[in-house]
């Protein structure tokens, strides 16, 4: 490759321009201060974590990870997610600490580039970790926050799909029992959203038509509560049935938090089958074509850092949620107090008390000329080369005027 | 991805929009055969509660998966091609042809072998599969072209009839799959526009004719 031109970035990669950061920032804090009221404390955890550790244990594949090598040439990742690396920490540093631990974050995540729409190689996450808790309970608080955090961060109107990773593998393991090979290619075709591909192997396999009819039925398993009655019929296997009964349980708390008309079962949604292993979730915002939120239970991370236990949770992408929440208004008063050079003290220590006040203030030296222009515009907005201001103060003449 | 229950539809341009207008109208959907002015590039269909986006058929996985349409009739080609992140809902057996290998009828194994195509990625991939190192050449039109004039010694193109290679004395040696229309949707739609797709679902699959 050539060298790169003077202003180009590395593929992926964003500027944030004040407007933007001042979003950012308030749908963080917005979502945090949430968050924290749930009883969730935020945390930080590094940029680059080990290939071996973090890297192998994150729910991305290897291809997606962004990568290093160090200067004694350990291969490095930057964070893919934030979820291995609170992990690792839940695992050493908390190891003591008693479950349940409800864990914020906020950070920027990483992945290689990959040449698929929307895909940006870093953007920010919000999301929280709820370890050491395997009840319907958990997964429900974790669903409800998700929807309280949408709200919190103004996204006007949105729905979350919950499934289960239990009952397809349930439903698969007594319709296709000891039929591994058949079973995988059925599941990485939900995965890759291939309902065509799904009904042209369920045509080829060799099953009673009532199997076939069965597995083609859980393509329409979409809805409300009806849908887990529905899937309950399906399936005799217990694996399938403990998961809707789960499915069940966590609606009824979804009922109790008020929140159920956000909600709707999809059990043809799966997330990565060798993550997940219970719930899993994802929130989708009207006009916009890609997911706001994702998560689910994973109770198997934990054990690869040596404190085996459930884990439930979600993250919030908030870069994509900039795209569909409202500009806010500028929060605060801005005052230009423009001085003249004898009334520099003054102005300066006019300014000091302000900000102490909370205002924003903008101090500018001027010359005569401009003074005089100035004078009659006090105390009303004006603009001042190219920056607009709410109030401005003019300090000129004699001391003790300002 | 709008709230007034309006289904926006990308649909292909050309030979695929008269077979699939077809079906919607077997089905029961009040679409036009043609529009007076075809150069018209969204066109409200209210009669059906949709919207159609008129697109180059290769940029309608592109209009859904960015969700500006909410589902898309497109050839499985292209989304071999393309392999976007959309839903593929349904096979709508219309616009049948294949993929396929094609060359001179004295084809015989070269040192360096050359493939043309409009498909590079569906040709590499299928050539990386086998093992087989060839190179893969990408051209926009005319693929017939190359290996009468001796740029590549095999193509990879669609066939429907066979009619224009045994115009040019080529011959089909392998097929690689069998191509249709597919009914696409967004992953978003997919879900908020649940039941008008569902419901359209279930009105195309009375009328298609899936050959098996």
């Amino acid at each position: 490759m050539s060298k790169p031109k003077v202003f180009e970035k590395p593929t992926g990669v964003k500027d944030y321009l004040p407007h933007a950061v001042a979003k950012l920032r308030r749908i963080e804090r917005n979502v945090l201060d949430c968050m924290h009221r749930w009883g969730y404390e935020q945390i930080m955890t590094p940029t680059i974590e080990y290939y071996d550790t973090v890297g192998v244990a994150s729910a991305t594949s290897d291809q997606k990870l962004f990568k290093l090598l160090n200067q004694k040439g350990t291969t490095i990742v930057l964070r893919s997610d934030m979820t291995a690396p609170i992990a690792r920490v839940v695992g050493s540093l908390l190891k003591d600490k008693e479950f349940p631990l409800r864990l914020s974050y906020h950070a920027n995540v990483f992945r290689a580039f990959e040449d698929k729409g929307g895909r940006e190689a870093e953007f920010f996450q919000t999301g929280v970790e709820l370890v050491g808790d395997a009840s319907p309970e958990a997964d429900a608080e974790v669903i409800a926050l998700a929807i309280a955090s949408l709200q919190a961060a103004g996204v006007p109107a949105f729905k979350i799909a919950i499934g289960h990773v239990g009952f397809l593998n349930g439903l698969f393991e007594e319709t296709l029992p000891g039929r591994a090979d058949e079973q995988e290619a059925l599941k990485e075709c939900l995965l890759q959203r291939d309902h065509v591909g799904y009904r042209d192997i369920l045509r080829k396999l060799v099953i009673s038509d009532s199997v076939r009819e069965e597995l083609e039925g859980i393509l329409r398993l979409r809805g409300g509560q009806e849908v887990c009655s529905q899937a309950l019929e399906l399936s005799s296997n217990p694996d399938a049935k403990a998961a809707i009964r789960h499915l069940c349980e966590i609606w009824d708390n979804l009922t109790a938090y008020g929140v159920q008309e956000h909600v709707l079962i999809d059990l043809t949604m799966i997330g990565d089958f060798s993550y997940y292993t219970g719930m899993t979730f994802e929130g989708y915002a009207s006009n916009l074509g890609f997911p706001v939120c994702s998560g689910g239970r994973y109770d198997n991370l934990l054990e690869q850092f040596g404190r085996k236990s459930p884990a439930t949770g979600f993250a919030l992408k908030t870069t994509r949620i900039m795209e569909v929440v409202e500009d806010g208004a500028e929060e605060g008063q801005r005052t230009l107090i423009a001085y003249a050079q004898e009334r520099k003290m003054d102005a300066i220590r006019a300014a000091t008390m302000r900000r102490a006040n909370g205002e924003i203030v903008v101090t500018a030296l001027v010359s005569e000329e401009e003074l005089d222009s100035f004078v009659g515009m006090v105390n009303r907005p004006l603009t001042f080369k190219g920056v607009e201001y709410d109030q401005f103060v003019l300090v000129n003449g004699k001391e003790g005027q300002a | 991805m709008t709230d007034n229950g309006i289904l926006k539809v990308a649909m292909p341009k050309g030979r695929i929009y008269k077979q699939a207008s077809k079906l919607f109208r077997q089905a029961g959907l009040p679409i036009p055969e043609d529009f007076d002015d075809s150069r018209k590039l969204i066109i409200p269909v209210p009669e059906a509660n949709m919207e159609f986006i008129m697109a180059k058929p290769v940029d309608v996985p592109t209009y859904v998966e960015y969700g500006v349409a909410d589902i898309g009739i497109v050839g499985k080609d292209v989304l071999m091609e393309e392999n976007k992140d959309v839903y593929e809902l349904l096979d709508l057996g219309i616009a049948k042809c294949r993929m396929s290998v094609i060359g001179l009828p004295d084809w015989k194994p070269v040192i360096h072998p050359r493939v043309a195509t409009k498909y590079s990625n569906v040709a590499s991939q299928y050539y990386r599969e086998k093992g087989e190192q060839v190179e893969v050449i990408k051209l926009n039109g005319s693929i017939e072209l190359a290996p009468l004039i001796g740029l590549a010694d095999r193509i990879v193109d669609m066939v429907e009839t066979g009619t224009t290679l045994r115009e040019n004395g080529l011959v089909e040696m392998e097929t690689l799959f069998q191509v249709t229309s597919r009914l696409i949707a967004n992953r978003v739609s997919y879900r908020l526009k649940n039941t008008a797709i569902q419901e359209l679902c279930d009105r195309l699959s009375t009328v298609i004719q899936v050959s098996v």
